[in-house]
């Protein structure tokens, strides 16, 4: 059994398939945030029945869709270490930052399948304009980053707090806000019929906003995982 | 040739002191029982020594061959076998056994596990869930995942509870075999387990 100088590559890569088998294995996360998404979805689409809305509450409508989907289930990822008591055995083994990452990555993976099942469907029940998918593409991609790079950390912090579901979605929300906010106006512009080239400013933000808080993130994290 | 340097250790909740003035250094080859009543921080002076909890006073240290440990290189060299350590009960013993090695940086054959299985008298049982074991065969396992990682410094915190006595002897022969090359840190009130120890430190009154 010879010692390798695995890196924190593999070691990353290690923790998120040992994450990914463990949701394959029960789907709590995912069942959670699906549900949450589509019945979110069915009873807006339910509630505008013909009627077109306007590009500007669409695009908030979506992103308030996937922010509270993501608040029912990105948090769990440390929930289930520390109510199963694994997280001892996790800290006493993995160097904090392969379990950042790991679970990052997970969150990010969850959050996809999560806005691949949900975009679909929100065009087709919102009668969104298509024509603007195309350049939606890269601001889902930075969305989800952006979501899951902001609250992975905080589903640490409040993975052993009493009122854990509570605390995550109003520790989340002051941080998301600028988030949210130019995911929106970037969504509305498009939808309106903007091209990629016009929302270039908010494409540099979201940008910058995820490597704050993912490298911000990785400097904390230490710290909330074993103090 | 690892040690293990615990200097005037004192940890306290609130205002109640747990335990204060800890000090012993202990090389490869010896041991030390921590004894003492129920919650006289048994337990708790063991997770201070893993850095689970920061100490108010004192520290610790680890050294091979006169060189102090890193965090990471304390994580690789380090074992814990204690009730309130807990596995992944949706994995398989293998799982767990695997996922434990790899996330520290090493390697583990299928025949290793095998080897590490039939020493814990877990024989055939490494394909099922976790979830599906007694808690003896937890105990057991727990043994295999903290062997499988070749320990330098072994910390066993009630370390037979829950086993029935085919396995308490199954742990008797291998902490005989860990402590000729290891530091073995005992917690315990059981005669025959800190008998197993080099040394003794009692704890409260």
């Amino acid at each position: 059994m010879p010692p390798t100088s695995a890196g924190l590559a593999t070691k990353c890569l290690t923790m998120l398939i040992k994450d990914l088998r463990l949701e394959l294995r029960d789907k709590y996360a995912l069942n959670a945030v699906l549900m949450f998404g589509i019945t979110t979805l069915a009873v807006v689409s339910f509630s505008l029945g013909q009627s077109n809305l306007p590009p500007h509450l669409l695009g908030a409508l979506f992103w308030i869709i996937m922010f509270f989907s993501a608040m029912s289930g990105l948090a769990h990822i440390f929930i289930r270490e520390e109510d199963s008591g694994t997280a001892l055995a996790l800290r006493l083994s993995a160097p904090p930052d392969a379990v950042f990452i790991g679970k990052l990555l997970f969150n990010m993976i969850l959050l996809t399948v999560l806005t691949l099942i949900i975009t679909p469907l929100f065009f087709v029940f919102t009668n969104a304009p298509v024509s603007s998918l195309g350049s939606f593409i890269p601001i889902l991609v930075l969305g989800v980053i952006g979501l899951c790079s902001a609250t992975t950390l905080i589903a640490a912090i409040i993975a052993r707090a009493a009122v854990k579901g509570a605390l995550f979605a109003v520790l989340s929300f002051p941080i998301i806000i600028p988030l949210l906010l130019t995911l929106v106006l970037t969504t509305q512009k498009l939808f309106e019929g903007s091209g990629v080239s016009n929302v270039m400013t908010e494409l540099q933000f979201l940008i910058a906003y995820m490597v704050v808080m993912i490298v911000g993130s990785l400097m904390l994290f230490k710290f909330v995982w074993t103090e | 040739m690892y040690k293990l340097v615990v200097e005037n250790l004192a940890k306290r909740f609130d205002s109640r002191i747990v335990f204060k003035d800890i000090s012993f250094e202990l090389t490869s080859g010896e041991s030390i029982a921590i004894t003492g009543p129920n919650g006289s921080g048994k337990s708790t002076l063991i997770l201070c020594m893993l850095s689970q909890y920061r100490p108010n006073k004192g520290k610790v240290s680890y050294l091979s061959d006169q060189k102090i440990l890193s965090e990471e290189e304390i994580q690789q060299n380090c074992g814990l076998v204690s009730p309130y350590l807990n596995l992944y009960g949706q994995l398989t013993a293998e799982e767990n056994i695997k996922f434990f090695t790899s996330i520290r940086g090493k390697n583990i054959t299928g025949n290793e596990i095998n080897d590490l299985l039939i020493k814990v008298g877990l024989e055939g049982r490494g394909n099922d869930n976790v979830a599906e074991y007694s808690s003896g065969m937890n105990q057991r396992l727990k043994y295999a995942v903290a062997l499988a990682n070749k320990p330098n410094i072994l910390f066993l915190d009630e370390p037979t509870s829950n086993l029935d006595d085919q396995g308490k002897d199954a742990i008797a022969s291998i902490i005989e075999e860990v402590r000729l090359n290891s530091i073995i840190v005992i917690a315990t009130n059981e005669k025959e387990e800190y008998s197993l120890a080099t040394n003794k430190c009692r704890l409260g009154n």
